[in-house]
């Protein structure tokens, strides 16, 4: 617990335009049940005006101010200094895998975009003059979407997988689990079209199962579980084609 | 090592790719040895008798290790992609580790 405003935190934070810039180092006070978002907000309000960065609703819901925070991806609105400080030091630098705007401010583009491609958009069956599908909550498919809803676009995942770092054309987990979750939709009609395109050479099979989407997932959502099920799903598919092929 | 690699699982995903980086830098000599066979018998025994040495049977040790591991580490990668998913994956990181671990010893113990 600290007392006082008086004791000060190092923190080097990025600065820079798109892919040229350094570390610049701050001095801010240290209060209690202080964010990094707090810290950061501190540093543009009493030190330096011309830092750019992204949040929106402060409270871990809307996944604009992710960072990374001693070279872990973190939701800083939600991430508390006392939790992640090493020796009076925090490092801030801009997501890892995405292209820096300014800053600690990233260009989500390509990650949304990866979700388009990836299907990632409900398509419904029925029209608004039918009644309401009937899924019961119960059903294991139900349940398996449920599991993977509660994404909300941060790109933690994102910034903590290698295979993105590694091969630029990866959908990434967040595409992924969102496409899990609209394949145990028993109401979407897309789902032939979108398992052709999660299981193609950008798809859930690249994926290593390093599980640094799940470790740092901030809802606590396992991304790397629901590409297992893509996996799974998409084999099935292969045999049941091979098979039908064989005996008509 | 970058920070957010400091995780169990990666170091499992890094075990199992070095594993089978040295078991594919392994096969050249394997295959040699084994053509050894084929080719001159005075040439495998003087091979068998070089790997009598203690320094040998050790390093023998270190690629029944590198086998192990990389057999019980895939074992798990088949069962995550085609069973139902379990939480477990630390554990069974662990568990693929040390069982590697006790072949690789009782190969060492009946080597020696």
């Amino acid at each position: 617990m600290v007392d006082s405003a008086t004791d000060s935190i190092t923190v080097s934070v990025w600065r820079g335009v798109a892919g040229s810039g350094d570390f610049q180092d701050y001095q801010v006070p240290q209060q209690p049940s202080q964010t990094i978002l707090d810290v950061i907000t501190w540093i543009q309000r009493h030190l330096d005006a011309s830092l750019s960065y992204r949040f929106a609703c402060r409270v871990g819901m809307c996944g604009s101010c992710a960072m990374m925070v001693n070279g872990i991806p973190r939701w800083t609105c939600r991430t508390h200094v006392n939790k992640v400080m090493q020796e009076r030091h925090l490092t801030v630098e801009p997501l890892r895998n995405l292209p820096v705007i300014k800053d600690l401010a990233c260009d989500m583009s390509e990650f949304f975009e990866k979700w388009r491609q990836a299907e990632g958009h409900f398509q419904g069956r029925r029209s608004r003059d039918e009644t309401v599908a009937a899924i019961s909550p119960k059903s294991s498919q139900r349940q398996a979407a449920n599991a993977a809803i509660e994404c909300i676009n941060c790109a933690i995942c994102y910034a903590s997988c290698d295979v993105v770092a590694w091969n630029r054309d990866y959908l990434g987990p967040a595409a992924l689990n969102r496409a899990w979750s609209l394949q145990n939709d028993q109401r979407d009609r897309a789902q032939d079209e979108r398992l052709k395109v999660v299981a193609g050479d950008a798809g859930c099979h690249q994926c290593h199962s390093q599980q640094g989407c799940s470790t740092y997932c901030p809802n606590e959502l396992n991304p790397t579980a629901s590409i297992a099920g893509l996996k799974r799903m998409s084999a099935h598919w292969f045999m049941n084609k091979k098979y039908r092929q064989r005996h008509g | 090592m970058k920070a957010h690699r400091k995780q169990p699982l990666y170091f499992a995903f890094l075990l199992h790719r070095l594993s089978g980086l040295g078991l594919a830098l392994f096969l050249p000599f394997h295959f040699y040895v084994l053509g050894l066979a084929l080719e001159s018998h005075a040439a495998l025994d003087r091979f068998l008798h070089w790997s009598e040495l203690p320094l040998v049977k050790f390093a023998e040790f270190g690629l029944v290790f590198l086998l192990a591991l990389h057999f019980f580490g895939g074992l798990r990668l088949l069962a995550l992609e085609n069973l139902p998913w379990s939480n477990r994956q630390k554990n069974y990181a662990a568990v693929a580790f040390a069982v590697a671990f006790f072949v690789a010893c009782g190969y060492l113990l009946r080597a020696i």
